[in-house]
């Protein structure tokens, strides 16, 4: 069932050393069990799949993983070592990147100044710290040529970008600076047939520079067309992790809607969902 | 460059090429840029005669629009950060009563009344600014208040001091300060003496100036001005700090995502206006030599009028230093203009609400097109 797929897969090494591994990732919020027990590594180079219906805990894991919660219990070890999050900061200086789905861009801005922006480049005219627009504008042009955008100029205002081009602008720019985890929420989930296709064929240029993908969705379909492992969250429990390869795409959305009722749907809607 | 580099790169077939005039269209000074034409046109052709153009009322307009430009440059980075200040108008009043209280009332050396004049001014627009951001109220609200509280204060405590409402004798006690003439003094008046001599501008004919030229200076306020403004046009457009202004008002979420201290930026543009503010203050007080209760009425409105004119968006995120100075020199020209026309002035708030309105529609017609919506 994999024969369909336009990219290059990497065949998983299971010898090679994740960057970020998560055991027994426990969160609770007051009375509320929102994690119970995930178990989640990253690969350089791989693209992995969260998948998981609405309310199974995917949002909670992420925010976990990028700082912005602090697990009840559970260890994560990033590049062999142990690690605490102390805020999403931490996060992102130990090379997490986070792009979320809407709020990544600023659409009045230009995407120079969108690209840089929080990491603006200066240089020092007589002793004053100045924004170096020239390098801005230059490293932009380049780093959306290799995604294959092409701008009418780098002052071009981001909200003249189709929703995809938006992902991706965002996309390069957290490879541009360093990214060695690119955690990607829902990033298809509003976006056209041509769009999400060009997003996840930068998904794929992005996992050839050997940076770990996670990718959250609910499209089984999506993650199929570039996922290399599969995660299945529900209801707060990871339900095991497929290579590609092992898994039908019938078997996975059984798994994400928690096995039962789909099956009986599945009848009747003709294997549409 | 690099865009020569690739020249097959194959242009979007759907996205239409974008004219030179679109282009100039999405800049945000270009209200300000056709308004300040506009004006001058208009009152080249129909009051040249009337000594407006002379150098008294040329002295006179600038003065005026130079008064506007310190507000509107503080209101400008503020609005695009993505907040108003409806108390600058207060401030104004209430920084004045300050330095009066502080100087006269109390004695203390003028330079140090202007001094914690400003430390507590802008310790009052921090104050806004951090209860906007904590509470995350609108700051049309919060400043609102403060609009209230301070005028309140501005009448209050000269009533409970001085039993009046007005403290005079500011010029007295500024006599040989060394700070007063930064906010009241004029410079260049060497070269208008030899101007005046020179007879390129008129020199008075009678009376104890008789030879002296009629504008003996240029007004410290005018100076003002054009520091704040190149200030914040080059922090604005030339810096890291002005990104994080854009960033701030044009989504505070996505910029907080991207590590844009937010906060810290919003509180320092309240500072910033405060200061605006005060400057103002400084320098009306030093030139009437009094201050009063009711001083600054109505600035912040004026304020937020000369941004808007000078393209800057509501909604924040968007506009331009240099548009709000064009939009406050069209505000100072008309209001002037008017009188030396010899028009009745009440018509001026109606032209006032007509362009006010003219220049909210365009912005909104400028982001569209910027931002491709329909």
């Amino acid at each position: 069932m994999t024969t369909d797929s336009k990219f290059h897969h990497v065949d998983p090494k299971a010898d090679v050393q994740p960057i970020i591994e998560m055991r027994n990732i426990e969160k609770h919020f007051g009375r509320v069990i929102a994690l119970a027990g995930v178990s989640f590594d990253v690969r350089p180079g791989e693209c992995h799949c969260l998948l998981g219906d609405n309310g199974a805990g995917k949002s909670t894991f992420i925010k976990t993983m990028s700082g912005v919660h602090q697990p009840t219990s559970g260890e994560i070890f990033f590049e062999g070592k142990p690690l605490h999050f102390d805020d999403p900061r931490d996060a992102i200086t130990a090379g997490i990147a986070t792009v979320h789905q809407h709020l990544a861009m600023i659409p009045l801005m230009s995407v120079s100044r969108n690209f840089f922006m929080g990491n603006e480049p200066t240089h020092k005219v007589a002793g004053i710290s100045f924004l170096d627009k020239k390098k801005a504008d230059e490293v932009t042009m380049e780093e959306m040529r290799k995604m294959g955008i092409n701008l009418r100029g780098p002052d071009q205002a981001v909200g003249t970008l189709s929703g995809g081009e938006r992902q991706t602008v965002a996309i390069a720019r957290a490879v541009y600076f360093g990214a060695k985890i690119l955690i990607l929420d829902e990033p298809t989930s509003a976006l056209g047939v041509r769009q999400t296709s060009n997003v996840l064929a930068t998904i794929d240029r992005v996992r050839k520079q050997g940076i770990g993908v996670v990718f959250i969705s609910h499209n089984v379909r999506h993650a199929l067309a570039v996922g290399d492992r599969f995660t299945v969250l529900n209801r707060g429990k990871t339900l095991g992790t497929a290579t590609r390869g092992e898994i039908t795409p019938e078997e996975l959305q059984d798994l994400m809607a928690g096995g039962q009722e789909l099956a009986q749907l599945e009848g009747s809607l003709g294997g549409t969902v | 460059m690099a865009n020569a580099a690739q020249p097959t790169a194959k242009s979007d077939e759907r996205v239409k090429e974008i004219s030179a005039f679109r282009n100039a269209l999405i800049r945000p000074e270009l209200g300000g840029i056709v308004g300040t034409v506009a004006v001058f046109t208009f009152f080249l052709l129909f009051a040249f005669d009337s000594g407006m153009f002379s150098s008294q009322g040329f002295m006179n307009w600038s003065v005026v629009s130079a008064q506007f430009m310190i507000i509107a440059v503080g209101a400008c980075l503020l609005m695009i950060a993505g907040e108003f200040d409806l108390s600058v108008g207060s401030m104004i009043g209430f920084a004045g009563m300050m330095i009066a209280i502080f100087s006269v009332t109390y004695g203390w050396p003028v330079w140090i009344a202007i001094m914690a004049t400003f430390v507590l001014c802008t310790a009052i627009g921090a104050f806004n600014g951090w209860i906007v951001v904590r509470t995350g109220l609108p700051s049309f609200i919060v400043t609102l208040a403060f609009l209230f509280i301070l005028r309140g204060f501005t009448i209050f405590l000269p009533q409970v001091i001085e039993r009046k409402t007005i403290i005079g004798g500011i010029i007295d006690v500024s006599e040989g300060d060394w700070l007063a003439p930064v906010f009241g003094g004029k410079i260049l008046g060497g070269l208008f003496t030899w101007l005046g001599e020179a007879g390129i501008i008129s020199t008075f004919e009678r009376g104890t100036k008789a030879g002296q030229p009629v504008v003996d200076g240029i007004p410290m306020l005018i100076v003002w001005a054009i520091v704040l403004i190149i200030f914040g046009h080059v922090l604005l457009t030339k810096t890291k700090f002005g990104n994080w202004i854009f960033a701030a008002g044009g989504d505070a979420e996505a910029a907080r995502n991207s590590g844009v201290p937010v906060n810290r930026v919003k509180i320092l543009m309240f500072m910033f206006t405060a200061f605006c503010a005060t400057v103002f203050a400084v320098c009306q007080v030093m030139e009437f030599g009094s201050a009063g209760a009711d001083r600054g009425l109505l600035k912040e409105f004026e304020a937020i009028i000369a941004v808007v004119i000078g393209g800057a968006l509501l909604t924040g995120g968007y506009g331009s230093v240099l548009g709000a100075a064009l939009g406050a020199l069209i505000f100072g020209v008309v209001q002037q203009g008017l009188f030396f026309a010899g028009v009745e002035s009440s018509l001026f708030r109606v032209f006032l609400g007509v362009i006010l309105l003219g220049a909210v529609i365009l912005n909104t017609y400028i982001r569209r097109i910027i931002t491709g919506e329909r």
